[in-house]
């Protein structure tokens, strides 16, 4: 009876899923997506006389230039000229945080892939002929590519960061149960589709305008002028969208559009510069690998009493955001848990590879990794389930994190809870063990996955946005704001915003691309935050214009401002249609020189944090979830496939259910490939031989999961997210880190000798090692 | 002159036949739906379609425009996803894409919407597997699929009631424009003439050197041999199948006789690469690359099969495939020779074949270690075996020794014991991005075993072997 009355409920919830995904509004985009009509930076016309540009790199991971002959490459026809280190009239220095990092190498390398020379031509392959004729020699240095390397030998981009709550020395004196361990988690390339690029235009008067393939518009531009040593306001960049973004264009698209905007204020000309993908994936930083080791103590009744870790980030040669990053892995570093005492440490190490970067999760995932091992470790030696210690440990209402913010508002029981009840876990778990035991050329494996992810950037000043809307005479209406359309659907939910506040159809607004002359001083889109900042300032712009528009309604129609509404492109009176439309009433303010223009600015609230003692509130607020993976494992050829993840999250009230649920599934199947087939491999030299995509393997349509289901929890959403829509870009990405876990105990059902290993990503191959293991 | 039609367009074009169809539709054409993604065939953002003209009626094929030479387009309809575009309104792949949220950042999209249309001109039957199929080469990095599957389930309700590969109801239902029916016509009227080819290096597919040397092809003369019809074709005749050296993969996958000589064909086949590239990839381009890894290489080794070689001169040659292979890519062919075929004994009623690939991705992945099976029985006595293993040694490694070990043995799990040893031996396999040393010879012991227990279930589970390895 209990099973029948589950599955029903599941039938139900899925039943609304698909009701709710046919109603909500479809990607405004996917019109030109689908007709190949979309313009990426590639794709926009590009003035005659335009030069193609290719990067000169450096061929060893670390070392002194004693020489570069430049001379043949110069000489070869159709080359233009040559740039480097010496043509900077600013700064060499493109570093956002830390200014560590030059734009192009003068007398060392310091990481295979540095960019040492722009050569520019009358086409790109020009350029890169002309690349194989450069000479170059270098006294190489000794080469460090891991994190415990860079530790011993004391290289460091920054001093340590510290969180710590309670008396966790203290606390592991009363644990019955104590484990220690490490973990690695491996980096991941984010294999954006669209590869890295820019294009440079001069204007009068030596400015420059820059269409660049970036999440970061103010940040190229800032850079761009700190390099040439001119004003901020003679660079305008402008964003038309990305094929892709995911944190990988928030700091690294800046020095492809520097090196075409050098080229430009030089030659006066046009210049073009994308990157190929093995240029893209030798130069450019990846999600950051981490080296870890903790400690976890429980009580009898397997509560967590105390944790402490140490996080080991390989920077890679320069800071990047490296240490925002490591900022977040201590703020995620006990996921969905309530730990009473908590020490956590990160340091971020200097190393011979590419600056690592910003990827989506940022720094999360990496911690989350680190306490799920370890809980799994505790589950494995204590000899109970893991899903048994994470379930008496869920984080509860006014919960302290150990950054001091008090948990609130928290769904993290609430969607364990409907997982398990929603999706009968019992059934499923029952049904792994019955099919293990029928079963020896195959094992299935199960875990649970709960997420808890906080909302906002951590860096408090960051939070804010503008939008300036206008609505045009005949109507129409333009929305700018700083966010980036990346795939994430942004635009359709600034869309969405203003349609709702005017009541205006959807093809009365227009999303205008990412301009640094129209929108100013911004924050990148990142942090899962893009919608929720810019769309607070797109509601606040469109309702300072509709205020505007009720008091010349009211003037027209003699009424009261109250009284009055707009539905359906119509003025209503006391919820009665009247004469006055849309139109009609744009028209009427132009001639009582209303203002149709505005400009609002958002800063989140109450968010707040103190670096000097580690506390604060830096988050709007979390989002929650659950997921149940399983995974079936072939015993004969190490492979597997995951039969499904089942998931409840918490997306607040979806303002689109469409865009939202890609979101989760997107995310998820990016952590699974993080996890499972996504392997970086770099050779002891520094040498990436993970460098195309024959060799590095992201997931494919026949390795997703064949069942994925999200149902929404129900929640009273939050204030602070848009429409109390949460944010979605990264949380769900932490689900797949469901998948690692599913794996090793779909293992450990067939090698009963198998000694638990936390080194991710779970490929094949370690999958047959850990098999047969003896 | 290259002479196609491009969409709705005649081009005649003088430009070097050697640079890639892609560069063409792109930068020559401004066709920029066509995206660039990787430049070599990984992840489909590039996928158009060649439709060629056979007795009067289309056939349409995906295939990814940038490791494919301008050349080959010679006498074709290539269609990009401009050519797909209805007047004022989306075709049916397009609105499945959309209507089911399977676009995201949209950058992949243009190819899976290519892809999907080929799906719709293909004879390929209508069903869903095949219509996920004819995607497989196309990758996605934000959606996660499970849109773009429903889309394609989309697609596949759509198409139930289609005539096969009818132009005049699938412009009639918008899955195409208009301008389709006319190609045929137009294609013949065009009056295509073979190209006019210097010496060069000879390009088949092109799907492995447009790989590597996309740049110096581009650069230098080619000499494309695709379409040339003496090389083409696959015959079974006197219990011998005969394979022409431009055969591609998809040749053999569409072969009826083929399927039912060797019923597991389509599931072998279905694990090399991707749907565009084995419409493109060339079963002698495979042999002569030399991939110790070589899918195909690997499969006709265990069907101890002949090559026919040829020179300039026409003189031919046969060799056995197992000894055409001497070092790391270095083989049996001198200046001016070309593979002309390649030819084996048909597997009978009491022999059996298997083939088995592990890599880290199960689909358009280069293999780990890959190994082949061809094995007689009788009487539960083994009278003949081939086996080949890829991925353990500096050539596509066929196993002389265990072979040989294998003839007159009982069929049973000492002889297949005893024989891995012999196998272990015999490879000497290196550690690189492919995996450790030790992972493939644990991995060659067990495809070894797993021919065993696909092809003999009955006599074999992993519990024997697991008890006794």
């Amino acid at each position: 009876m209990h099973k029948n009355k589950t599955n029903k409920v599941l039938d139900s919830k899925l039943d609304s899923v698909s009701i709710a995904l046919k109603r909500s509004i479809k990607n405004l985009d996917s019109y030109t997506h689908v007709r190949g009509e979309s313009l990426y930076v590639d794709d926009i016309n590009i003035r005659q006389g335009t030069f193609h540009a290719v990067v000169f790199d450096s061929p060893k991971a670390h070392g002194k230039i004693k020489r570069i002959d430049y001379s043949k490459a110069e000489a070869l026809e159709g080359v233009e000229r040559i740039f480097t280190y010496k043509d900077i009239p600013g700064e060499n220095e493109i570093g956002g945080i830390i200014p560590d990092e030059p734009l192009f190498a003068e007398d060392e390398v310091h990481f295979w892939g540095m960019p040492i020379a722009l050569i520019v031509a009358e086409s790109e392959f020009i350029a890169r002929k002309a690349r194989q004729l450069i000479a170059i020699e270098i006294e190489e240095l000794p080469v460090i590519t891991t994190a415990k390397e860079a530790k011993a030998k004391g290289n460091f981009i920054n001093a340590p960061r510290s969180f710590s709550l309670g008396d966790t020395e203290k606390a592991f004196q009363d644990c019955k149960y104590v484990f220690e361990g490490e973990t690695f988690s491996n980096g991941q390339e984010h294999l954006y589709i669209e590869a890295q690029g820019a294009y440079a235009e001069p204007l009068e008067n030596g400015n420059i305008k820059i269409t660049s393939s970036t999440q970061g518009p103010t940040s190229v531009q800032k850079t761009i002028a700190h390099v040439l040593g001119i004003a901020m306001h003679k660079i305008e960049v402008d964003v038309t969208r990305l094929g892709g973004g995911f944190g990988g264009k928030e700091d690294q698209a800046t020095p492809w559009a520097v090196m075409a905007a050098l080229a430009t204020y030089h030659l006066n000309q046009s210049v073009k510069l994308i990157l190929n993908r093995h240029d893209d994936l030798r130069m450019t930083g990846k999600r950051h690998p981490y080296e870890s080791t903790y400690k976890i103590g429980l009580s009898k009744d397997l509560k967590i009493l105390a944790y402490q870790t140490e996080f080991l980030q390989n920077s890679g040669a320069a800071a990047d955001l490296s240490p925002a990053i490591a900022e977040r892995t201590l703020f995620h570093a006990t996921n969905s848990y309530y730990v009473p005492n908590v020490t956590t440490k990160v340091i971020s190490c200097k190393t011979n590879l590419p600056p690592n970067t910003a990827f989506r999760g940022f720094g999360g995932p990496q911690g989350m990794f680190v306490i799920e091992s370890a809980i799994a470790k505790a589950a494995h030696e204590i000899g109970v389930s893991t899903r048994q210690i994470q379930e008496v440990n869920l984080l509860d209402e006014n919960d302290t994190f150990s950054y001091g913010q008090i948990a609130k508002k928290v769904e993290a029981k609430n969607t364990w809870n409907s997982a398990k009840n929603i999706f009968n876990s019992e059934a499923l778990e029952q049904d792994v063990k019955d099919f293990n035991k029928n079963n020896k050329a195959f094992k299935k494996g199960l875990a649970f996955m709960p997420i808890t992810f906080g909302i906002s950037f951590t860096n408090t000043p960051m939070n804010h946005a503008r939008a300036l809307v206008h609505i045009y005479l005949d109507g129409s209406i333009g929305i700018s704001t700083a966010a980036v359309e990346m795939g994430q659907g942004v635009n359709t939910k600034m869309m969405q915003i203003a349609a709702d506040v005017f009541s205006v159809s959807i093809e009365k607004i227009k999303i205008e691309s990412t301009n640094t002359t129209r929108v100013a001083n911004t924050s990148p889109s990142a942090a899962s935050s893009t919608a929720d900042l810019n769309g607070k300032a797109t509601l606040m712009a469109c309702n300072s214009l509709l205020e505007r528009l009720k008091t010349v309604a009211s003037q027209d129609l003699n009424v009261s401002e109250s009284s009055i509404c707009l539905k359906d492109e119509c003025v209503y009176v006391n919820d009665k249609k009247s004469e006055l439309l849309w139109t009609a009433l744009i028209s009427s303010a132009m001639l009582k020189r209303v203002a149709l223009s505005e400009n609002a600015h958002y800063a989140t609230p109450e968010i707040h944090f103190d670096k000097t003692k580690e506390k604060g509130h830096p988050f709007a607020y979390h989002v929650y979830g659950t997921a149940i993976t399983t995974t079936t494992i072939d015993c004969i050829r190490g492979t597997y496939e995951f039969d499904y993840v089942k998931i409840v999250h918490d997306y607040g009230k979806s303002m689109s259910e469409g865009i939202d649920l890609g979101q989760v599934e997107g995310a998820l199947i990016q952590g699974i490939g993080w996890m499972t087939m996504e392997e970086i491999a770099y050779n002891k030299d520094g040498k990436l031989l993970s460098n195309a995509l024959s060799t590095y393997k992201i997931p494919d349509i026949f390795s997703v999961p064949k069942i994925v289901e999200v149902i929404p929890v129900e929640t009273e959403g939050n204030d602070m997210a848009i429409l109390k829509s949460k944010a979605v870009g990264e949380p769900p990405l932490m689900y797949g880190i469901g998948a690692y876990f599913a794996l090793q105990n779909a293992i450990k059902a067939f090698n009963s000798k198998y000694e638990l290993e936390f080194h991710a990503p779970m490929t094949p191959e370690k999958v047959l090692m850990s098999l047969y293991k003896k | 002159m290259t002479t196609f039609i491009l969409n709705n367009k005649i081009i005649k074009t003088p430009e070097h036949s050697g640079i890639t169809l892609l560069d063409f539709v792109r930068y020559q054409q401004r066709l920029t739906g066509t995206k660039i993604g990787c430049r070599e065939g990984d992840c489909g953002a590039c996928t158009v379609l060649v439709g060629t003209l056979t007795n009067d009626t289309m056939k349409y094929q995906s295939i990814t425009s940038c490791i494919s030479p301008l050349g080959n387009s010679h006498g074709k309809h290539i269609v990009t996803v401009e050519g797909t575009n209805l007047k004022n309104k989306l075709t049916i792949a397009q609105e499945a894409m959309k209507a089911n949220y399977a676009t995201q950042c949209g950058f992949c999209t243009p190819g899976f919407v290519v892809a999907l249309t080929g799906f719709a001109l293909s004879n390929s039957e209508n069903n869903y597997s095949n219509a996920i199929d004819a995607i497989s080469g196309n990758i996605c990095r934000c959606t996660g699929y499970k849109a773009i599957e429903k889309a394609a389930h989309q697609v596949v309700k759509k198409l139930e009631s289609q005539e096969k590969n009818s132009f005049k109801w699938l412009i009639e239902n918008e899955f195409i424009p208009e301008y389709f029916k006319n190609i045929p016509q137009r294609l013949k009227d065009i009056d295509v003439k073979d190209l006019n080819q210097p010496k060069g290096k000879y390009v088949s597919g092109g799907t492995d050197l447009y790989v590597q040397q996309a740049d110096h092809l581009a650069d230098n003369d080619v000499y494309l041999i695709a379409e040339k019809h003496y090389l083409k074709g696959i015959t079974i005749e006197n219990k011998t199948c005969t394979i022409g050296t431009n055969a591609t993969v998809s040749d053999l996958w569409n072969h009826t006789e083929l399927n039912s000589i060797l019923p597991n064909l389509r599931q072998h086949l279905k694990l090399v690469s991707s749907e565009h590239i084995r419409n493109m990839a060339s079963i002698g381009g495979n042999l002569v690359n030399a991939s110790p890894i070589g899918d195909m290489t690997i499969f006709f080794l265990a069907l101890n099969s002949n090559i026919t070689i040829t020179n300039e001169d026409q003189k031919e040659r046969t060799i056995l495939l197992k000894n055409f292979y001497q070092d790391y890519k270095k083989f049996d062919l001198k200046t001016g020779e070309l593979i002309k075929n390649i030819h084996f004994k048909l597997p009978n009623k009491c022999s059996f074949f298997n083939f088995e690939k592990v890599c880290k991705r199960t689909h358009l992945d280069i293999a780990s270690v890959n190994s082949a099976i061809h094995i007689s029985i009788e009487k539960e006595t083994i009278l003949e075996a081939h086996i080949s293993i890829g991925g353990v040694s500096a050539i596509p490694k066929y196993l002389h020794k265990t072979s040989d070990f294998l003839i007159g043995k009982p069929l049973t799990l000492e002889t297949i014991l005893e024989a891995n040893k012999m196998l272990q031996k015999e490879i000497t396999p290196i550690s690189d991005v492919r995996g450790k040393s030790d992972y493939k010879r644990l991995l060659a012991r067990q495809l070894f075993f797993a021919h065993f227990m696909e092809l003999f279930p009955n006599n074999f589970t992993l519990n024997d072997f697991v008890k006794h390895a």
